[in-house]
């Protein structure tokens, strides 16, 4: 019906486009002189409101979807026709067809970039609002600070520290896996690789970064997390077969291309002037990258390395797949743990009840993983704010 | 005299130099660890995968039993048990209950769906001796793979040695929907779900995205709303996917009441997804456009606008839609915020329209990634080819728009 | 520390420009990027304690050569030099030349003032540090004051030695990058335009300083301004498109050159 009823409303724009222009047109050869918009344009302004009242009788219709489905085709095509119909109406040779054109163009483009801003506001009243909801059940400090998480348990434990500690334990694997292998690899190729090895290696790096997480979970739980098994049980170490370490190894790797594009581009910022002043003093490469290249792109790394950091915390099928569900609190890399998006993200799949403590705990975690992210967001971006700034 | 040969110096020089050398290495070990880490995962999954693409068939010759196939009433005829019969015949020394059991269970039922549909077509059949071809089951496909050891050895090698079994592409796995039966279990409700989201987002997602970035690059003033809409639309970038999850959930389902596990919320929810790659990457095509064009169309007396949709934005379009593929190619990847929004369930049927209730690539991956039958961890790791292929695909497009339309001014 | 004393002692065997001992010689120079041939068959003596420099319309090849005399050219992908540049009586294109020792003994200052990201002391310390020329931190700080001294900037910076390098006026800045230069007791210094980015008071100040600094230094300066050539060189070059087409002493250059395109120039028919 959705699609019959975007035919129906393009059929109408086009028709009223063809009726408007042709109306003008003869208009404009009957008075001989010239009018105030060109014909086309008032075939564009009869289209577009048309469009718009089409739109508007679909989204008038979409509450009574379910019931009388012909209604959205339907109202959409009568709301268009009678828009299109009035706007004809009214072609005089005097009729700012252009302006009015113009302005509703505009008013489309301001709506479209306000889209952004209500997707924050809906992601903001939806967690909130639900976590309200679960605050009413669980209290905020038994939520914030105690240490048992078991929401199916009888009775059920929201206690989120074992899955803070859980996330933080993960990160922090990935984090220190992805960082000097990110860096260095930004430093080879910006420094030291040859113009071919750059060719070959950016698309490597490139299709690492394009792998879909599920498919890094695919990989993490069933061939990384076994070998890590086998070889620490080879060694007599006791691991856990959903240790935090194949999802942590396994996120850093997915982070690599992350962090070595970001480093890559701020590496390149450091002007040529600083290199060659360290060079012209007798300095190695690798002095001149320790000594004034680095130092003059830390706060870009830093950031870089906040946005690894955020991306890390909320990447959610890597650990879905590869970490564990009992949410235990230790910092044992080798035992398992649970994280905050993996318990979002079971306890909203299946069965969901919108009055039980279970499922608006999900919402909960939501908030706390989006205000962690957002601060780490918003931190990074002012950082590489100034530091552009600081080289421009 | 100036020495300026490394050897006369002190031996700080020869320091500085295995310095320069270690840290030289450590870049090309960083890269070289990337590049083992990628080869392994991809050899791993294809490995893995390819025998998935293909099915093992045998062939009996066997007569359509009117007993067991009344000419009226052919649909419900048993036609699994004229092929159980069948089988059996051919091995009249196994005899033990159990052993027919196993040996019933080689053949997947798949086989007789296909007998009576041949019969259905061909009623005359009844009667008559035919020959059949018969799909075996996952577990003695696997088998005859080389894929697993089995306590069934013994059965499956007599089985084989008298009903020679022969390997074939796949073609259910492209033409069927998801199924219970890992042999019969296929991709296409999948793929159609993806299309489907998919193509919702772009529809929704594209449009929106470039109004904004044009807006926001060529109209907007600078002042503190267009600032709050540039910081929101950065931070909105970095957003974790599984929150959009929730908020489709909350939002689309819970309070516009649209249909739970529908491609059309899916769509929904990937479009704002991608909504701010899209903006990001529009802006930055727009960006490359010099100003010096659209001035000299102001200076004919063009209106802004017309100088912005008739100039800029064409010669901005090769580079908004590069980033639009791009943005495209992470939504048909994602696959945390779909499965909050219930596109995770069991649906055998493929999807017609974008209300069905369907599943997407990705999270078909991840359902299957979860089952535990050996042979759905062939079948996922097929999947993932699948997946992989289309957005090398995209990406092979995205660089080669790029190329081609590259421009320097 | 102890080779500049030797260096300086094998002077009397090597040839005289004038009075003064030549310090670098180039013989039959080509210099090449990728295609573009930018330095055609050079051939130049450069004197020691002196001022040389470098003059010529845009694009005349006078920074590349100036480039070529640390081989900063290496650091440019498709750069090639043949011939030879001797500096004393070693050619610095020899295999066996290492450029980090070459680049120890010629300095050079660049066109925009390039300061390192950090404190003023640690500018003038990256040289000392990383060629390990000071034996403990007294003996650091006093090499840092003694160039800052020598490039005229302690009295002005003598107590935020800690601050940021990057906050001092441009003229500061050049004279900054000047100390840094002079810390590792290089025999030449190569200026690079230092004074283009600069006001006429920083300019002047700067002027002063190489003035001051020829006394010890062997050094080449490439500059757009002919005046600023005659003020501060003893001797002068003067390149066109590609070619070196004159040297000489600067008084007689100035007052009577000898070939027609140095006389276009200098009278500011072209350039």
């Amino acid at each position: 019906m959705i699609l019959w009823s975007i035919l129906i409303i393009l059929a109408a724009a086009v028709g009223a486009f063809l009726f408007a222009k042709s109306q003008a047109t003869t208009l404009q050869t009957a008075n001989t002189g010239r009018l105030a918009s060109l014909p086309g344009q008032h075939g564009l302004l009869a289209a577009a409101v048309a469009m718009l009242a089409g739109l508007a009788g679909v989204l008038v219709s979409i509450p009574f979807s379910t019931s009388f489905a012909w209604m959205m085709p339907v109202l959409g095509a009568a709301a268009a026709t009678i828009a299109a119909f009035f706007t004809i109406s009214r072609i005089t040779p005097k009729w700012h067809a252009r302006n009015k054109f113009e302005a509703i163009v505009m008013g489309v483009l301001i709506a479209s970039s306000i889209v952004a801003i209500l997707t924050t506001v809906g992601i903001f009243a939806s967690v909130v609002f639900e976590s309200v909801a679960f605050f009413r059940q669980v209290n905020i400090f038994e939520f914030l600070f105690t240490t048992q998480w078991s929401p199916t348990g009888t009775p059920p434990a929201f206690g989120f520290i074992p899955l803070l500690t859980g996330t933080l334990l993960i990160t922090f694997i990935a984090i220190a896996v992805a960082t000097p292998l990110g860096l260095f690899a930004a430093i080879f190729l910006a420094e030291y690789a040859s113009p071919t090895l750059r060719r070959w290696m950016k698309p490597v790096l490139e299709m690492l970064a394009g792998i879909p997480t599920v498919v890094l979970g695919f990989f993490a739980a069933l061939t990384v997390a076994p070998l890590i098994k086998h070889s620490g049980n080879a060694i007599g170490l006791d691991v856990a077969s959903e240790s935090a370490l194949a999802a942590g190894l396994v996120m850093g790797m997915m982070i690599v291309p992350l962090i070595s594009s970001l480093s890559d581009d701020i590496i390149n910022a450091v002007p040529q002037s600083l290199r060659d002043g360290s060079y012209a003093m007798g300095a190695t490469k690798s002095e001149t990258i320790k000594r004034v290249v680095l130092p003059a792109a830390l706060p870009g790394i830093m950031s870089a390395v906040m946005l690894a950091i955020s991306r890390a915390i909320g990447e959610t099928m890597i650990v879905v797949m590869a970490a564990g569900l009992a949410a235990n609190l230790t910092f044992n890399p080798l035992a398992a743990v649970s994280t905050i998006t993996v318990q979002i993200a079971t306890l909203l799949v299946g069965d969901q009840e919108f009055d039980s403590a279970k499922t608006l705990s999900a919402f909960a975690l939501g908030i706390v993983l989006f205000f962690i992210t957002l601060a780490l967001n918003y931190i990074a971006m002012r950082i590489v704010q100034r530091y552009r700034q600081a080289y421009d | 005299m100036i020495e300026l040969s490394a050897k006369g110096s002190n031996g700080l020089l020869a320091k500085r130099y295995a310095s320069e050398k270690r840290f030289r290495a450590y870049g090309a070990i960083a890269l070289a660890l990337t590049t083992i880490f990628l080869g392994f995962l991809l050899y791993d999954i294809i490995s893995k995968g390819w025998p998935a693409f293909f099915e093992s068939h045998s062939s009996l010759e066997m007569k359509i039993d009117p007993d067991k196939v009344a000419a009226g009433d052919i649909a419900n005829g048993d036609f699994a048990a004229i092929i159980k019969q069948s089988v059996r015949e051919q091995f009249p020394d196994i005899e033990s209950r159990a052993d027919k059991k196993t040996l019933a269970s080689f053949i997947s039922q798949a086989a007789g769906d296909e007998l009576r549909n041949m019969v259905l077509a061909n009623p005359e059949l009844i009667g008559q001796t035919v020959k059949v071809d018969l799909l075996l089951s996952a577990d003695a496909d696997l088998y005859y793979k080389g894929l697993i050891e089995t306590d069934d050895k013994l059965l499956l090698d007599k089985f084989s040695a008298k009903l020679p079994v022969t390997q074939s592409i796949s073609w259910r796995f492209w033409t069927n929907g998801d199924s219970r039966e890992p042999e019969l279990a296929g991709l296409l409700g999948a793929i159609k779900g993806s299309l489907f989201t998919v193509g919702i987002a772009i529809f929704i997602g594209l449009p929106l995205g470039v109004f904004a970035a044009i807006y926001l690059e060529q109209f907007a003033r600078r002042n503190r709303w267009t600032d709050l809409i540039e910081v929101n639309i950065n931070n909105l970038a970095a957003v974790p996917s599984i929150i959009f999850g929730l908020l489709g959930l909350a939002m689309f389902l819970n309070f516009f009441g649209l249909p739970r596990s529908a491609p059309l919320v899916g769509g929904l929810v990937l479009a704002l997804l991608v909504l701010p790659t899209i903006i990001i990457a529009s802006r930055a095509a727009l960006r490359a456009v010099p100003p010096s064009i659209k001035e000299a169309a102001l200076g004919v007396g063009a209106s802004k606008q017309q100088a912005v949709f008739h100039h800029v934005l064409p010669l901005a379009l090769p580079g908004i839609l590069t980033g639009t593929i791009l943005a495209l190619a992470r939504a048909f990847g994602e696959t945390a915020p779909l499965l909050m929004i219930g596109m995770v369930a069991f649906i055998a049927d493929v999807p017609q329209s974008p209300t069905d209730a369907a599943t997407v690539l990705p999270v078909q991956i991840y359902l299957w990634s979860d089952l535990p039958e050996l042979a759905f961890k062939s079948k996922t790791a097929a999947a993932i080819i699948v997946l992989i292929g289309i957005l090398m695909l995209a990406n092979a497009l995205a660089i080669y728009m790029r190329r081609k339309f590259e421009r320097r001014w | 520390m102890n080779q500049m004393s030797t260096a300086r002692a094998t002077e009397s065997n090597t040839q005289m420009v004038g009075e003064r001992t030549t310090r670098i010689s180039a013989r039959k120079v080509n210099i090449y990027y990728g295609e573009k041939h930018a330095i055609k068959d050079l051939s130049i003596e450069i004197p020691d304690r002196s001022v040389s420099a470098f003059i010529g319309p845009s694009g005349c090849g006078k920074s590349t050569f100036l480039r070529a005399i640390n081989r900063m050219n290496d650091t440019i992908e498709g750069c090639r030099l043949t011939g030879e540049v001797r500096l004393d009586d070693k050619n610095i294109y020899d295999k066996d030349v290492d450029v980090v020792q070459l680049r120890s003994h010629v300095g050079m200052v660049f066109q925009k003032p390039n300061p390192f990201p950090k404190s003023i002391f640690e500018n003038v310390a990256y040289g000392p540090r990383i060629h390990g020329l000071a034996k403990n931190k007294t003996d650091l700080e006093e090499m840092v004051v003694a160039s800052l001294k020598k490039a005229g900037l302690f009295e002005e910076v003598k107590d935020r030695l800690d601050a940021p390098g990057t906050g001092l006026s441009g003229g500061q800045q050049q004279r900054l990058c000047i100390a840094r230069a002079i810390a590792v007791n290089p025999e030449v210094i190569l200026m690079d335009e230092p004074c283009s980015a600069l006001d006429p008071i920083a300019t002047a100040r700067i002027e002063e300083l190489i003035d001051e600094l020829r006394q010890n230094y062997c050094i080449v300066i490439v500059t757009h301004s002919m005046q600023q050539a005659a003020r501060v060189s003893q001797l002068t070059a003067f390149f066109h498109l590609g070619t070196l087409v004159e040297t000489g002493d600067t008084n007689s250059m100035f007052t009577n050159p000898r070939d027609k395109r140095t006389q276009d120039y200098i009278t500011g028919r072209f350039g």
